[in-house]
């Protein structure tokens, strides 16, 4: 279990830099998704499956979802 | 090893506050805000665990098995989804910004500005 | 993307003002450090409150997801907080993308625009999965004090299956499925039906969102009291709002035109 934790929290470390780093909105789309759902499973290596659940629902479907909506629209 | 989720947690924030001081799209901004939310959540997860505890549900365990935290995952999953939502807000501002004044650029959004 | 905006007097550059957050968020990171290495280590201490309510949840509230317990039981306020938070913030984002009055609803504009072009696997697969999507969000949020899960999960699995609707067919379809009157009552209605139970709470057993309904035994279906009822309320109000927020964006994507663009 202490080696899953240390590659997830790796993993969401450098997940992080990489959706700051895209900086194209439609590339952060899916580096976003990837990153909720990097999250997600740091969340059940650290036993909590109710916030895992919640995140990769939220972080990894409606966000994105909602941000290639908002791209879109503003795109001229 | 044993500082390890805070040091990952201090690392996300930082790295979302970069991506906000130095990004060049309103979109962009607001994804790293999400970011920065993102790292309480391991800050508080981390908190709340136990070597050898396991998931706080006793369907088919003993409920005297040592568990992880409930307190900070009913936090945590709250905030989720809740944070989800006002993200959402943000880029409805975003998209009327960029409707009125035609620009996503926040060096150029200056409301003193003319 | 690499060119600046001409400065104006007093305002740093790109680069300067990079070097002055790199200064800040090293002494931020600092202390920030410096005040998280005092904490012990992460694996060996558990806060002595959620000791306490993992000994006592399952037999105090017949519920064994200790979670959804602590959410619509023993800190059902701070749910209720949540909750609204989440209502204005759809509420600000509907009165934020409504149609303005140099704006016009196109309804058949959209066709010619968008001409079907999903794959017939990308439809079929969709098709295939929206009936199971909304089964998983039912189970979700009725089973939420007996396993992972609950209220907020299951709203929003709910509005995804919206989604996969919208993917798969196209928008006059998702259109029929969500009437907007009947999503905005769900959501005020779940809701409202929070607050009443609470209430309820109140009237009958002496506390704001007491718990007063007969606790069952731990395990079943129908036990622990108002936290399955929560839980659906919860749902309810997540689920329109999530729909709300998706067909809003949709709206102002597909339908909603400036004026003047009817002419062109």
């Amino acid at each position: 279990m202490i080696a899953v934790q240390l590659a997830a929290l790796l993993v969401v470390a450098v997940g992080a830099w990489a959706t700051v780093m895209a900086r194209d909105p439609v590339r952060q789309a899916i580096v976003v998704s990837l990153y909720g759902l990097a999250l997600g499973l740091l969340f059940f290596a650290f036993q909590a499956p109710d916030v895992a659940l919640s995140n990769i629902v939220i972080g990894a479907v409606a966000l994105p979802t909602m941000l290639m909506l908002a791209i879109a629209k503003t795109k001229r | 090893m044993s500082v390890l989720p805070y040091v990952v947690a201090v690392w996300i924030c930082l790295v979302g506050l970069y991506g906000i001081v130095t990004s060049r799209h309103l979109l962009h901004t607001i994804i790293c805000v999400s970011v920065v939310q993102s790292s309480t959540y391991v800050l508080l997860l981390a908190v709340g665990y136990r070597q050898g505890g396991v998931a706080p549900v006793f369907v088919d365990i003993p409920h005297t098995t040592p568990a992880v935290d409930p307190v900070v995952q009913a936090l945590t999953l709250t905030d989720v989804v809740v944070g989800g939502a006002v993200t959402a807000l943000l880029l409805a501002i975003a998209v009327q910004i960029e409707k009125h004044l035609h620009t996503l650029d926040p060096d150029e959004l200056d409301p003193l500005r003319d | 993307m690499d060119e600046q905006p001409p400065r104006r007097p007093g305002e740093l550059s790109f680069a300067a003002r990079r070097r002055l957050f790199l200064v800040g968020a090293a002494g931020l990171g600092a202390l920030l450090l410096w005040g998280l290495f005092e904490l012990p280590d992460y694996r060996d201490v558990v806060p002595l409150y959620g000791q306490v309510i993992n000994h006592s949840a399952v037999e105090e509230r017949s519920s064994t997801a200790v979670v959804s317990a602590v959410n619509f039981d023993y800190r059902g306020f701070d749910t209720l907080g949540e909750e609204f938070i989440l209502f204005a913030a759809v509420l600000v984002l509907a009165l934020l993308l409504r149609r303005l009055s140099e704006e016009r609803r196109d309804r058949h504009e959209w066709k010619a625009r968008h001409e079907h072009t999903t794959s017939a696997a990308v439809r079929l697969t969709c098709a295939a999965l929206v009936g199971p999507t909304v089964l998983l969000a039912v189970y979700i949020t009725a089973h939420g004090h007996l396993t992972p899960g609950g209220g907020f999960q299951g709203g929003v699995i709910a509005a995804t299956a919206l989604l996969l609707v919208y993917l798969g067919s196209d928008y006059p379809t998702m259109q029929r499925l969500r009437p907007l009157p009947l999503v905005e009552t769900a959501k005020a209605a779940g809701a409202l039906a929070f607050v009443l139970l609470g209430l309820a709470g109140l009237i009958f057993a002496g506390a704001f969102l007491e718990n007063f309904l007969p606790l069952g035994t731990p395990g079943d279906l129908v036990a622990a009291g108002t936290i399955p009822l929560l839980s659906v309320a919860v749902g309810l109000e997540v689920a329109g709002g999530f729909v709300l927020l998706l067909s809003e964006f949709l709206d102002q994507l597909l339908v909603i035109r400036r004026k003047q663009e009817a002419d062109s």
